[in-house]
C-alpha cells in the first residue's frame, strides 16, 4: 500500500470521527445554553476551546451568542474544523484513498459529504439542531457502518481504525483538560457532589451519562467520572479503551508488515505504564498535568506513526 | 446531407429511418421500449442519476467559480450498433491506430515520411508537440499509443468519418463502463431480450496490455501504477476506476521518486519499483528536470529512467504529435504510406488554415464552417460557424487573420442524431462515437462499441461535456 494512501485512510478516520465528536460538543453545549442562559457564554467557550477552534473564533466573531457558536461549528468556512469542513476534508481523503476502500465505504463517505451539505446550506434555526445533530451522528453510523462490514482486515483497515481510536483518544482527553477544574477535589468540593449540570454535560459530550448512571448508581464524584473517561476499559470513549485498540491495531500492522515498530512501542507503553495506575494515583501527581501529558504523548505517537509507515517523504 | 420535405435539412437518425421505419439495430430494444411504461423509464432515470452522484462520476468544470462538481448527463436509450457496422468500424480504427503508431515510430526515427514528402517537414519541425528527445529511442515494445480514443461521426446509413484520433490521453472509458453496469442495473429484463457484446472486460485488457510492455528491467510479473494529477483533477474519478479495477495503485508525482535507477513508489514499507507507467499527465508535466522546472505532477528523473529501459511510459511521450489537428489532413496519406492500403474510414475535409489559399477559402464560407484550434480540446476555443452570431464571426475571423496556422476549418457535418429520453416522449439528438484501443505487442484490442456522446440541446452539434453533453450506453449487438 501506498504511504500516502494509508495516510488518507488514517486521516479520513480521523475526520470522520472529529465529525461524530463535534456534533457531540454542540449538543452538550446547546443543552447548557437552553436551560442555564447565565452560563451559557462559558459553555461555548469550553466547547471551542475543546474544538481547538477558539483563536479562531475570536478573531472572527467575537462575543460568545449562541447562534453564532453553533454557526461557526456547524457551516464557517474560516473554522477549519467545522463540521462542513471536516466532511469535506473526510471525503478528499477517501477519494485520495479511493482504491483501498470497498464501494460501501467509499458510497457512505460520499453520501454523508453530500448529505450534510445539503443540511449545512444555510444557517440552521435552533429548532431544526437537534435533527441536524442526529443526521450527523446517524451519517456517522453509516459509514463505520459500511467500514465494518465490507472491508477486508488487511492494513487498510487498521490505518483506519487507528486513525479513529487516536482522534477520539485526543476529544476525551481535551474534554478532560477543559473541564479538569470542576473535577479538581478543591476545599470547596471536598465531601460535597460537584454541579450536577456540569458532570452531566461532561458525560453527556461523551455520550456517557447513562451508562455511568448504570455503572456507578447515584454516588457522582469528580474521582469517579474522572476514572470512568480515563481507565474505565469497557467505555468506548476512555483513554484506556482508546489506548488499548491503537496498540491492538499497530500490533497487527506489525503483524502484516512482519516489522516492528517504534510506534507500537509508543502505543504500548501508553496502554500500560500511562494508563495503568489507580486514578487516587493520578489526582495525586495532579489531573492537569496528566491529561496534558496523555495529550502530548498521543500528538508524538501520531507523528511516530505516519513516520513509520511513510505518510509523506 | 439527407433534404427532406420543403428543402428543410434533415438529418440521419439512426433509430428511424426517413420513411418512419424503425431502423433493424433498435427493434427489438423498440419493442421492448414500446411496452414499457413511460413513467417507470422516468422514474428510473431519477435513479440513474442518484446512482452516479452517490458512485461519485462527477467532474470539475474547468473555470467554474466554486469548482463545482457536476454530474454529465446520462440518456437511458442505448446507441445501438450492428455487428456488421462494427466490423467495419472496428477494421478502420485497427488501421488507423497500427498507422498513427507506425508514423511515430518513423518520425522519431529514419523519418522516412518527410523524405518521401507526404508530410511537410516544418508540420513536424515548428510543432510543440513534436519532442526531439524522442529521436532514436526506442519505447519497449515498440509501441507509442497503449491507449487511444478515436472519435467518429456518422452522417449516413453507409458514412462513417474519423473526426479525430486522441492519441494522448483520451478520457471516457470510464463512463463507458459505468453507463453500462447503470443499464444492467435499471434494465437487467432489456439484456435477456437483446444481445449486446460485454464491455467490463476493458480494465483487465488494459493491465494485461499494459504488463505485455513491460520493460527491459522488469523482472517477474511487472507493476502497474496509474499516475494522476489528483483529486481536483476532472477527470480523476476515471484514474481511480481504472486502477481499482486493475488493481494497481493510483500514485501522485509526490509518491514516486528515483531509487537505484528505477522509478519508485513510496508504499507503508519503502520504496516499490514501477514497471509500467500509465499516465494522465501530459508530455509537460513529466519531468521538471527536463521539461517543465515548474511542474509539481510529475518526477524528476524520469525520463532518465525511461532512455535507459527502466520504466515504460504509456503513452509514450511525444505522441501528442500524431494527434495534432494539423496533422489530421494528412492521415489518409499517412495510413497509404505505412499500410500501403487506402483508409478504410475517410477523414472529415480539412482546410488547413496555413495555407494561404484555404485561408482564403475558410474566411469566404466562414458561416458555414466549423474552426477549431490545432492544439485545443474539449471544444473550447472553436467556432460552429452556422451557431454564430455575427459579432462572433468577426472576432474570429480576427482572430484566424492574425494567427492562421493555429486553426483548421471543417464544413458542418450534418451528424446522425439517436433520440434522447424527455419528459415529451423520444426526440433526436445529435451524437458522436469514441471507441477505445489498446495496442501491445500482442494485438490490438477494441472494446465493442466506446462511449457515445450527446448534445442534449435540441439542434445543438456539440457534444462535449464541458459544453453540456450527455453521454449513452453504446450497444454492439452479437452477430
Amino acid at each position: 500500500m501506498l504511504g500516502k494512501t494509508a495516510g488518507s485512510l488514517f486521516w479520513m478516520a480521523r475526520y470522520l470521527e472529529r465529525s461524530e465528536n463535534n456534533a457531540r460538543l454542540i449538543d452538550a453545549g446547546f443543552r447548557i445554553a437552553l436551560t442555564r442562559s447565565s452560563t451559557a457564554a462559558a459553555e461555548w467557550k469550553s466547547v471551542l476551546v475543546t474544538a481547538g477552534v477558539n483563536q479562531a473564533f475570536q478573531t472572527a466573531h467575537g462575543d460568545y451568542s449562541s447562534a453564532r457558536v453553533i454557526d461557526f461549528l456547524l457551516r464557517d468556512p474560516a473554522n477549519p474544523s467545522s463540521i462542513l469542513s471536516v466532511i469535506r476534508q473526510a471525503r478528499d481523503n477517501a477519494r485520495t484513498a479511493r482504491t483501498a476502500l470497498t464501494r460501501e465505504t467509499w458510497e457512505a463517505v460520499n453520501t454523508s459529504w453530500m448529505t450534510l451539505t445539503a443540511l449545512l446550506k444555510r444557517q440552521v434555526r435552533e429548532d431544526d439542531l437537534p435533527d441536524v445533530l442526529t443526521t450527523i451522528r446517524q451519517q456517522s453510523a453509516q459509514v463505520r457502518g459500511a467500514l465494518n462490514g465490507t472491508m477486508l482486515r488487511n492494513d487498510g483497515y487498521h490505518f483506519a481504525l487507528l486513525g479513529t481510536y487516536l482522534e477520539r483518544a485526543d476529544n476525551t482527553a481535551r474534554i478532560l483538560d477543559v473541564k479538569y477544574y470542576l473535577l479538581l477535589p478543591s476545599v470547596a468540593h471536598i465531601g460535597t457532589s460537584i454541579d450536577n449540570v456540569q458532570w452531566e454535560t461532561i458525560l453527556r459530550s461523551v455520550s456517557a451519562h447513562r451508562a455511568y448512571r448504570w455503572l456507578y448508581g447515584a454516588e457522582i464524584s469528580a474521582l469517579k467520572i474522572a476514572e470512568f473517561l480515563i481507565l474505565y476499559p469497557q467505555m468506548p470513549r476512555s483513554l484506556a479503551f482508546c489506548s488499548e485498540r491503537m496498540e491492538n491495531h499497530l500490533a497487527q500492522l506489525q503483524r502484516h508488515y512482519g516489522e516492528e515498530t517504534e510506534a507500537w512501542r509508543l502505543a504500548h507503553a501508553l496502554s500500560h505504564e500511562k494508563l495503568n495506575a489507580p486514578i487516587q494515583s493520578i489526582f495525586d501527581g495532579g489531573l492537569h498535568q496528566y491529561v496534558t501529558g496523555f495529550l502530548r504523548d498521543i500528538a508524538n505517537l501520531a507523528r511516530q506513526v505516519e513516520r513509520d509507515y511513510r505518510f509523506v517523504e | 446531407m439527407l433534404r427532406g420535405k420543403g428543402g428543410r435539412i434533415s438529418f440521419f437518425d439512426e433509430m428511424n429511418s426517413q420513411e418512419g421505419e424503425t431502423r433493424s439495430p433498435y427493434r427489438d430494444y423498440c419493442g421492448w421500449f414500446e411496452a414499457e411504461d413511460v413513467a417507470r423509464i422516468q422514474h428510473k432515470t431519477v435513479q440513474a442519476e442518484a446512482l452516479f452522484r452517490t458512485t461519485g462520476i462527477t467532474f470539475n468544470v474547468y473555470g467554474a467559480a466554486d469548482g463545482d462538481e457536476r454530474l454529465i448527463p446520462f440518456d437511458v436509450v442505448p446507441r445501438i450498433i450492428s455487428a456488421s457496422e462494427w466490423r467495419r468500424l472496428s477494421r478502420g480504427i485497427e488501421q488507423r491506430v497500427r498507422a498513427l503508431n507506425a508514423f511515430l515510430y518513423d518520425i522519431y526515427h529514419r523519418q522516412e515520411i518527410l523524405r518521401a514528402g507526404r508530410v511537410p517537414t516544418d508540420l513536424i519541425a515548428g510543432n510543440v508537440a513534436f519532442l526531439p528527445m524522442m529521436m532514436g529511442l526506442d519505447p519497449p515494445g515498440g509501441i507509442y499509443t497503449h491507449i487511444s480514443g478515436t472519435d467518429i461521426v456518422r452522417t449516413g446509413a453507409n458514412e462513417f468519418y474519423v473526426l479525430e484520433d486522441n492519441a494522448r490521453t483520451p478520457s471516457g472509458v470510464s463512463y463507458m463502463l459505468e453507463n453500462r453496469e447503470t443499464m444492467l442495473q435499471m434494465f437487467p429484463e432489456l439484456f435477456a431480450k437483446v444481445p449486446v457484446r460485454e464491455v467490463s472486460d476493458y480494465p483487465i485488457n488494459l493491465l494485461k496490455s499494459l504488463a505485455a510492455c513491460a520493460p527491459p528491467a522488469c523482472g517477474g510479473t511487472p507493476t502497474v501504477a496509474v499516475l494522476t494529477p489528483g483529486i481536483h483533477n476532472s477527470a480523476y474519478y476515471e484514474h481511480s476506476y481504472l486502477a481499482d479495477h486493475m488493481g494497481a495503485e493510483l500514485v501522485e508525482g509526490h509518491d514516486l521518486r528515483v531509487v537505484d535507477g528505477r522509478v519508485a513508489m513510496r508504499t507503508t514499507q519503502g520504496y516499490k519499483a514501477i514497471d509500467v507507467l500509465y499516465r494522465r499527465v501530459d508530455d509537460d508535466f513529466l519531468d521538471p528536470l527536463n521539461f517543465r522546472p515548474d511542474s509539481m505532477l510529475g518526477v524528476p528523473g524520469i525520463w532518465d529512467v525511461y532512455r535507459a529501459g527502466g520504466i515504460t511510459i504509456a503513452n509514450a511521450p511525444g505522441t501528442g504529435i500524431a494527434d495534432d489537428k494539423a496533422l489530421y489532413s494528412y492521415m489518409p496519406d499517412i495510413i497509404e504510406f505505412y499500410t500501403g492500403e487506402k483508409a478504410l474510414l475517410p477523414n472529415v475535409p480539412t482546410w488547413r488554415c496555413s495555407d494561404p489559399e484555404h485561408l482564403r477559402e475558410v474566411l469566404d464560407r466562414l458561416p458555414e464552417l466549423v474552426v477549431k484550434e490545432v492544439h485545443g480540446s474539449g471544444g473550447y476555443g472553436m467556432l460552429v460557424g452556422p451557431a454564430a452570431s455575427k459579432k462572433e464571426l468577426a472576432a474570429f475571423r480576427a482572430k484566424l487573420e492574425a494567427n492562421p496556422s493555429n486553426y483548421i476549418a471543417q464544413p458542418t457535418l450534418s451528424l446522425s442524431t439517436v433520440p434522447i429520453f424527455t419528459k415529451k416522449g423520444l426526440a433526436p439528438r445529435h451524437v458522436d462515437l469514441r471507441p477505445f484501443v489498446l495496442m501491445s505487442p500482442q494485438g490490438i484490442t477494441i472494446t465493442p462499441g466506446g462511449l457515445t456522446r450527446v448534445a442534449m440541446t435540441r439542434g445543438s452539434l456539440v457534444v462535449n461535456s464541458s459544453q453540456g453533453g450527455g453521454t449513452k450506453d453504446t450497444w454492439v449487438l452479437e452477430d
